[in-house]
C-alpha cells in the first residue's frame, strides 16, 4: 500500500472533506487524484493482458462505489486505507465475475455459430431482458440511451435529469447489467 | 465512456440528494429494542414474578450475557459497516460474553448436585426459547440489515452474521425476562442454538444483499 506518497493521501483528506461539504472542484480533483491512484493499484494487482479484463472498466467502478459510498469515509480518518479497501473489494469482485466467465464451456458454442440467423433474435430478447432487471430511472436511461437510440441531450430533457445524472444513471445501469449477466 | 468524462459527471453531484430516505446504523441500533418489544408484549410479555425473580442472582446472569453479548456484537457491526474500520481488536470482545456463560455454568455445576445437571439443563421452554428468539430477532436483524445495506461492508456474509448475534443478543435479554429456566445450563444450551439461527440466517442473506 504505498501508491503515493503520503502527502498526496493528505492532500486526497482535505479534498474529500470539502468535496462532501459540496464543493465541486474539489470533488473533481479528489477523483482525478483518487483514479490515478486507483489505476496504479489496479494496474499492480490484476493480471494485464487477460481476455475479458479492461483496466479502465475496474477504475470506472471503483469511482462509482467510490461516489456512492463516499457518505462512509468520516473527516478525521485517513482516505488512504477507505479508499484502498473499496478498491480491492471492486478489485475482488471484477476477478470472480472474470473467474466466473472463463469457466463457462465452449464445448456448446458450435451450435450457436452454425445458425447465425437465429443470433439477432437472441440478442433482442436478451437486450429487453437485461434492461427490464434494472428498475426506475436507470431502465428508463439505459432504455432511451441504448434500445431507442436517443441522444444525452434529449433524454435529459425527458426524464427531467441533468446530463451528468444521465451520464452516471446509463454507466450504473450499464454496470448492473454487465453485474448480473456478465459480460463480453 | 471515457473516465475523464464520468469524474466529471460524479463531481457535478457532489452533494448527496437529500431527498433519499437512509436508516443510519445508529439510528437502527436505538430502534432495535422498541422493535424487539413491540413482538414481546403481546407474543410473550414478562413473566409474573418479574420484579421478584430480580433479586435472583440466576435471573441477573441472563441479562449480563444476553446484554454483554448484544453490546460487544453491535460495536463489532458498527466496525465491520465502513471500509478500512479496525476489526479485530472488537472481534475479541466477542469472547466476554462467552467466558461469562462458562463461569456460570462452572459455578452452577459446582453448586448443583449432578443429578439435577440434566434436568436443568433441558429444562421446561426448550422449544420457545428456540422459537422465540429467531422470531423476535428476526425483524430487529431485518432492520439491521436495511441499515447496513446503506454502508459499505467489504465482508458481506461476516456483516450479516454479525448482524444476525446482534439481532440474537438484544431478541434474548427480551427473552430472559419471560422465560422461567434460569439455570446458566438451560441458556448454555438452548440460547446458542437459538442465536445460531439468526447468525446462519443473517451471513445468507446479507452475502446476497450486501453486496455494492
Amino acid at each position: 500500500m504505498q501508491p503515493a506518497s503520503p502527502s498526496k493521501l493528505q492532500g486526497l483528506d482535505d479534498l474529500l472533506r470539502r468535496a462532501l461539504a459540496g464543493d465541486e472542484r474539489a470533488y473533481r480533483a479528489f477523483l482525478t487524484d483518487a483514479a490515478t491512484i486507483v489505476r496504479r493499484f489496479a494496474a499492480q494487482r490484476m493480471p494485464r493482458h487477460s481476455a475479458g479484463f479492461d483496466l479502465e472498466d475496474l477504475v470506472q467502478e471503483i469511482l462509482l462505489a467510490v461516489h456512492a459510498k463516499r457518505h462512509t469515509w468520516r473527516p478525521g480518518e485517513p482516505v488512504g486505507p477507505w479508499l484502498f479497501a473499496i478498491a480491492r473489494y471492486k478489485a475482488i469482485d471484477a476477478y470472480r465475475r472474470r473467474g466466473k466467465r472463463i469457466e463457462i464451456d465452449i464445448a456448446g458454442m458450435g451450435d450457436v455459430f452454425e445458425d447465425p440467423a437465429g443470433a439477432p433474435t437472441a440478442i433482442a430478447q436478451d437486450v429487453s431482458r437485461a434492461v427490464a432487471s434494472l428498475g426506475g430511472r436507470q431502465r428508463a436511461v439505459v432504455s432511451a440511451l441504448s434500445v431507442e437510440g436517443k441522444s444525452i441531450s434529449q433524454t435529459a430533457r425527458e426524464l427531467d435529469m441533468s446530463e451528468g445524472a444521465v451520464r452516471v444513471a446509463f454507466h450504473r445501469g450499464l454496470s448492473a447489467i454487465a453485474r448480473k449477466f456478465g459480460r463480453d | 465512456m471515457q473516465t475523464d468524462q464520468l469524474i466529471a459527471d460524479l463531481a457535478s453531484q457532489a452533494t448527496r440528494p437529500k431527498n433519499q430516505f437512509t436508516l443510519p446504523l445508529w439510528l437502527a441500533v436505538a430502534l432495535a429494542p422498541f422493535v424487539a418489544l413491540a413482538v414481546f408484549m403481546p407474543m410473550l410479555g414478562p413473566r409474573a414474578n418479574f420484579v421478584a425473580s430480580l433479586a435472583t442472582v440466576r435471573f441477573d446472569m441472563k441479562f449480563v450475557v444476553t446484554g454483554l453479548l448484544a453490546v460487544t456484537a453491535l460495536a463489532l457491526l458498527a466496525a465491520l459497516a465502513r471500509p478500512a474500520r479496525p476489526v479485530a481488536y472488537r472481534l475479541k470482545w466477542l469472547a466476554l460474553p462467552t467466558l461469562m456463560l462458562l463461569a456460570a455454568v462452572v459455578v452452577e455445576l459446582l453448586v448443583v448436585p449432578e443429578a439435577a445437571w440434566a434436568e436443568r439443563a433441558v429444562g421446561q421452554n426448550a422449544r420457545n426459547c428456540l422459537i422465540a428468539i429467531p422470531t423476535m430477532g428476526a425483524p430487529v436483524l431485518a432492520l439491521f440489515l436495511y441499515a447496513l445495506s446503506d454502508q459499505a461492508p467489504t465482508r458481506p456474509a461476516l456483516s450479516g452474521a454479525v448482524a444476525g448475534l446482534a439481532a440474537a443478543g438484544i431478541s434474548a435479554i427480551f427473552y430472559a425476562a419471560h422465560c422461567p429456566d434460569d439455570s446458566p445450563l438451560f441458556v448454555a444450551v438452548w440460547y446458542p442454538l437459538a442465536t445460531a439461527i439468526l447468525v446462519v440466517g443473517g451471513a445468507g442473506v446479507g452475502s446476497r444483499l450486501l453486496r455494492w
